[in-house]
């Protein structure tokens, strides 16, 4: 990157220290930082429509979108969460091709599950055979995100549904003596006033879902785990910065990086709780207003 | 090979015992719940030990964080901060690079010889880190039951003559496990679930020894098919699920025996995933 840097060998001390963490690798390592906020930043919108969607279903009146809501809901629950993220990624992988298969390829003979193999028509596949790598990541990463939504979606819809229950039923009882209809009601008395229940359960969520990110290293994304492991493993004379077995302090790093993600939130997910507590009927807010007095 | 001879072969495959080969071609259901079931004792095994470890450290730590004392205080709070700010995959990955440094050969210390080589597997690597991890989430459980034993219990404690560690022992200790066992019993489940990322992350699986996501990611990869051994674990992990909420559920009486049935508090399931 630096002209100084054209023969690492040469380099001592510091200045090879330096030109070792710009190197081109270290760029990229540094780049998938951004990968991950961007999951964040893409994950978490999503995750949020999805169990709003949910929690709507499991209020609904209609029965079978009430059924279909409390099993999305209780989905989640009792099995272990990576299962889902080892699964749901195969699945929709193999579930788009086969839907795609059926529409470019109608009359393709063979069967498509021949014994072991899963074999779709070459124009099936997804993202085609000759495109360019950068296609490949790309769509292993909006799965990634999909999964991560679809997952999140139900524990986020689980936290909205107990927070829609929890807004007093005589605000409810009233807006509809005032003549609202029920979508009225919904929007205007209900939503608004859902997020200071929901809050708690939300910022928990977050925090998990940052804690969950270094999954996408299982789904076979280039993230911060894949550069760590990549860069901090031995490198022999063959490279050009060589050194020993650094991988302990690649992942220190990033348990550190991970620690002031969660505690960088921590703090703001608070201010944000005593924002929304202020003036509520709840004891945090009595509590705000016992210490204002 | 019938489904008997395929039990007999592979009920103990995870630890080591019968058949060497796992199976290649011609994979049958029977294979995959054998082999899965299998797998799942390592999950028990990691599950069990780190839970009743972990108890005592979590208590440890519920004193030290609720102690007036900052040299208690202190690390108590940043230990806790540390497993519970962190993802456990990146725990796993870190103290298993951090054990493979330790020298291959022991270390020799006042002539005393230390092997150092057993530490780098899994079974107690990841035990060990496991324990960590569930001590840092209970204490900060315990700690805030600790925090809401009714100050009118504590007073009259007082008033009674008790004091120091009979007061903890008789009063402050029943009523803090009382106050946070439906939220423990939660992290007990998760801690099971958390058990799959073992052979996942850092620790290698040593000759194919796996638990049982290793066994039915193995079948996965094999038969190119994930809707037969993911589901295997889903229902056996919902079973381990059941299974610990009826044992919970006990102790959770037990420990509700003197109270009106109507203030008694009832184990319910809240979600919370990863760490």
């Amino acid at each position: 990157m630096f002209s100084f840097c054209a023969d690492p060998k040469s380099l001592e001390g510091f200045s090879w220290l330096f030109c070792y963490l710009t190197s081109g690798k270290h760029i990229d390592f540094y780049w998938s930082f951004l990968t991950v906020l961007i999951l964040l930043a893409v994950t978490a919108p999503s995750a949020l429509l999805f169990g709003f969607g949910g929690a709507m279903a499991a209020r609904s009146h209609v029965a079978p979108l009430r059924w279909f809501g409390k099993t999305y809901t209780a989905m989640v629950r009792g099995v272990p969460d990576i299962v889902f993220f080892m699964f749901f990624v195969i699945a929709l992988d193999q579930g788009i091709e086969w839907m795609k298969h059926q529409i470019v390829c109608p009359d393709w003979k063979e069967p498509i599950r021949q014994g072991l193999e899963f074999r779709v028509c070459p124009q099936a596949k997804v993202p085609l055979g000759t495109s360019s790598q950068i296609w490949h990541q790309l769509y292993g990463f909006a799965l990634a995100v999909f999964t991560f939504a679809l997952v999140f979606g139900a524990f986020a819809a689980n936290v909205l549904y107990g927070a829609m229950n929890a807004v007093p039923k005589a605000q409810l009882e009233t807006a509809e003596s005032y003549g609202m209809s029920h979508g009225q009601v919904f929007r205007r008395i209900l939503v608004p006033q859902m997020w200071t229940y929901a809050l708690p359960g939300l910022s928990n969520l977050w925090m998990i879902l940052i804690k969950a990110t270094p999954l996408l290293f299982l789904l076979g994304v280039k993230d911060i785990v894949y550069w760590a492991r990549e860069l901090g493993s031995a490198k022999t004379q063959a490279y050009a910065y060589p050194h020993p077995d650094w991988r302990l302090w690649y992942f220190l790093f990033l348990l550190v990086a991970y620690l002031c993600m969660t505690r960088l939130s921590e703090i703001v997910l608070n201010r944000l709780s005593a924002r929304l507590n202020h003036g509520q009927a709840t004891a945090a807010g009595e509590a705000m207003r016992r210490a204002a007095q | 090979m019938t489904c008997l001879e395929t039990i007999q072969a592979y009920a103990f495959r995870s630890l080591g015992f019968g058949e060497n080969l796992l199976p290649r071609t011609d994979f049958n259901l029977c294979q995959q719940f054998t082999l899965i079931g299998s797998g799942l004792i390592w999950n028990i095994y990691f599950g069990v030990i780190a839970l009743s470890l972990g108890f005592c450290l979590a208590t440890g730590l519920a004193m030290a964080k609720a102690s007036g004392r900052k040299w208690l205080r202190k690390p108590a709070e940043w230990f806790i901060f540390v497993f519970r700010g962190s993802p456990l995959f990146i725990q796993f990955f870190l103290a298993y690079s951090a054990l493979v440094m330790l020298p291959r050969a022991g270390i020799d210390l006042f002539g005393l010889h230390i092997a150092t080589s057993w530490l780098t597997s899994a079974w107690a690597g990841a035990a060990f880190v496991l324990f960590l991890n569930t001590s840092a989430y209970a204490a900060e459980i315990f700690y805030g039951a600790l925090m809401s034993v009714p100050k009118g219990d504590l007073e009259a404690a007082e008033a009674y003559g008790l004091t120091g560690w009979d007061k903890f022992r008789r009063i402050q200790w029943p009523t803090m496990l009382r106050l946070a066992w439906p939220a423990y019993t939660n992290e007990a489940i998760f801690l099971f679930h958390a058990t799959t990322l073992v052979f996942f992350s850092g620790f290698p699986a040593f000759q194919q020894r796996g638990d049982a996501l290793y066994y039915a990611n193995y079948f996965a990869d094999k038969t190119f098919n994930p809707f037969v051994p993911y589901p295997i674990v889903a229902f056996y992990f919902i079973l381990l699920t059941f299974t610990l909420i009826t044992i919970f559920g006990l102790v959770n009486k037990r420990l509700n025996r003197h109270l009106p049935s109507n203030t008694r508090s009832k184990i319910r399931l809240r979600p919370q995933l990863i760490r």
